[in-house]
């Protein structure tokens, strides 16, 4: 039907049926509604639920959140992700960003774009194909970087693993993978600062220092935020890493390492649902907690 | 001019320096994981780390790896192109229209929809694996491709950068000019934001894929069958198998550990082969916007 005729057909229908149609807004998120509520909604009403209930499905107040708060492994484990989150974050904003800043001044478009690439390609890798590849890379007796492992963290691949370098060689790890797809994403946000912003500041005395500083960096917070909520739902997720080292150990790490194992292990081992989906529930309210920080910080909601 | 000052060349060699390390921290792994698949397994351990091997070790090493139980790493590999392929098509048919509708229409409900979008895509994926594998449980579908398939299409993260990408790099001017020559919604879409579009349907795609390809803990729970494993969870059953890892499984071993680099090379090379294809459209997608012509 061509464009004037639905205009036509419209506007003879009348207000009756605009009353009745739905929005063309609604049309278009109808498809990701329905994955929104079956993949998104309803499992987590379905957690809730179980958290909330005993296994013959009684009401049992906060019982599953206090048995599993009193597991000894719990606060461990609870000690271990803040650990690796702490960590983790804070070396992704400071490396990111000033990686970024410093790729994006170089002179040369090639060293840019190399550059660009080379720290990019390795956001191939993640899963369980980044855990295997850096258990050779910590392994003192296959590793090409055997001096620097020695010398850091043991000369064997059981010293190297001990639980309490863990959050160090987790941020590594998260850090190879992850850091070069925020490194393009903040060079094309400055890039898209407009270049007379920069020339103001120039001109104004701004050495690249306090550009970056002042000019920079605030222009790029919305992707800053971006950056840390989604880094941090994935931090709080921490699963393979663990499991994997844990598995190539020699039991030095056990599978109790991180929350989402504990988790894991009242739902596949113990058989207890309701204990699995109150540590999933105390997780969503930590990274609720700190996402609704941020974006009351950040002014993500900016665009509306 | 500016070079000619001591103090700012020590600062140009100091951010050289800088650059080209961390541009050795992550190439050098990559490096050796190629070298290290041409080695015999006693070369692993004595050559240099970074010298090659042969391709004769090399295709001692494929071949091994591809005897592993009956050549099932072309199965896992088959699984992991199935799963990934069917979501990003699927992601793709219900994340762009979302994000556009979110971005340059109004609605009733949309604001509600933009955050319970941001919100579910905080949230820890495991939250929701587990009932999600108790809702497939109770439907009957668990084991099944649509198991895996389904949940990795609800792509959050997708809808919201379309959303950031429309909401700040299409002006609405533009569309309502469309609007104004008499396009309808559906021509307005399809012929205005759709073809401006293309660097974040390239950017959203690669991500899906590359989530999806690597996902490891809804297979995990969801496919128990060998059979159905894709690479990510079955790169786990031969780490369980490599005696480098595993001391019990000790001398007749099954899997050597060049071969086990040799199937951790396998299961990133579509996915590297992919963004070669696609660099140029993520650079310039994250870039580029529609009102710089």
């Amino acid at each position: 039907m061509s464009a004037p005729a639905m205009a036509a057909a419209g506007s003879r229908a009348g207000s009756r049926s605009r009353a009745w149609r739905p929005a063309a807004g609604h049309v278009f998120v109808s498809g990701y509604v329905v994955l929104l509520v079956a993949f998104g909604l309803v499992p987590t009403a379905y957690a809730l639920n179980l958290a909330f209930t005993d296994a013959g499905g009684r009401f049992a107040g906060l019982a599953n959140f206090v048995r599993t708060a009193q597991d000894h492994r719990f606060l461990a484990a609870v000690g271990h992700v803040g650990t690796y989150l702490a960590l983790w974050l804070v070396t992704l904003t400071v490396l990111v960003l000033a990686l970024a800043l410093l790729v994006h001044r170089l002179a040369a478009a090639w060293s840019r774009a190399v550059l660009r690439f080379v720290y990019y390609v390795p956001g191939a890798l993640a899963g369980a194909s980044s855990v295997l590849l850096w258990l050779f890379m910590l392994d003192p007796s296959v590793s090409p970087i055997d001096g620097v492992v020695r010398t850091l963290w043991g000369s064997t691949f059981v010293a190297v693993v001990a639980p309490g370098h863990l959050p160090w060689l987790f941020t590594i790890i998260a850090f190879w993978t992850g850091a070069g797809g925020w490194i393009v994403i903040m060079y094309g946000a400055l890039n898209s600062i407009p270049h007379e912003v920069i020339e103001a500041a120039r001109v104004d005395g701004a050495g690249p220092l306090r550009t970056a500083l002042r000019v920079q960096l605030p222009m790029l917070r919305k992707w800053i935020v971006y950056m840390l909520i989604l880094s941090l739902a994935a931090g709080t997720q921490l699963f393979v890493e663990p499991q994997l080292i844990s598995q190539a150990s020699f039991g030095v790490v056990g599978t109790d390492y991180s929350l989402n194992q504990l988790a894991y292990l009242y739902a596949f081992d113990q058989n207890d649902f309701n204990g699995s989906a109150a540590i999933a529930i105390d997780l969503l309210i930590v990274a609720l907690c700190c996402a609704g920080l941020f974006v009351a910080k950040g002014g993500l909601f900016d665009a509306d | 001019m500016r070079t000619d000052h001591p103090a700012r060349l020590v600062v140009r060699v100091l951010v050289a320096a800088v650059l080209a390390g961390f541009a050795l921290f992550f190439v050098l792994p990559m490096v050796w994981l190629v070298l290290a698949a041409t080695k015999t397994p006693a070369g692993l351990i004595q050559d240099n780390p970074l010298s090659p091997g042969s391709i004769a070790a090399l295709l001692d090493n494929w071949r091994h790896l591809m005897s592993f139980q009956d050549g099932t790493v072309a199965t896992w590999m088959g699984n992991s192109v199935l799963y990934a392929a069917l979501s990003v098509a699927l992601t793709l048919l219900v994340s762009i229209p979302a994000g556009y509708a979110l971005a340059l229409t109004r609605f009733r409900g949309r604001r509600l929809l933009l955050v319970v979008t941001l919100v579910v895509m905080l949230m820890p994926a495991t939250a929701l694996v587990l009932p999600i594998f108790l809702e497939f449980s109770y439907l009957g579908l668990v084991n099944t491709t649509a198991s895996v398939v389904l949940p990795m299409s609800f792509f959050p993260f997708g809808v919201y950068l379309t959303y950031i990408y429309f909401s700040t790099s299409v002006p609405a001017e533009l569309l309502d000019s469309a609007r104004l020559d008499g396009c309808g919604e559906s021509a307005t879409f399809a012929r205005v934001a759709l073809p401006l579009a293309k660097p974040v349907v390239a950017l959203v795609a690669f991500f899906s894929f590359v989530t999806n390809w690597n996902n490891f803990f809804l297979p995990y729970v969801m496919l128990p069958d060998s059979d159905n494993y894709p690479m990510q969870v079955g790169l786990t059953q031969m780490l369980a198998a490599t005696p480098t890892f595993n001391p019990v499984v000790g001398a007749n071993a099954e899997v050597q550990p060049p071969e086990l680099v040799l199937a951790t090379l396998l299961s990133i090379t579509p996915v590297l082969l992919v963004f070669l294809f696609s660099q140029r459209f993520l650079v310039a997608g994250l870039t580029a916007g529609a009102t710089k012509g």
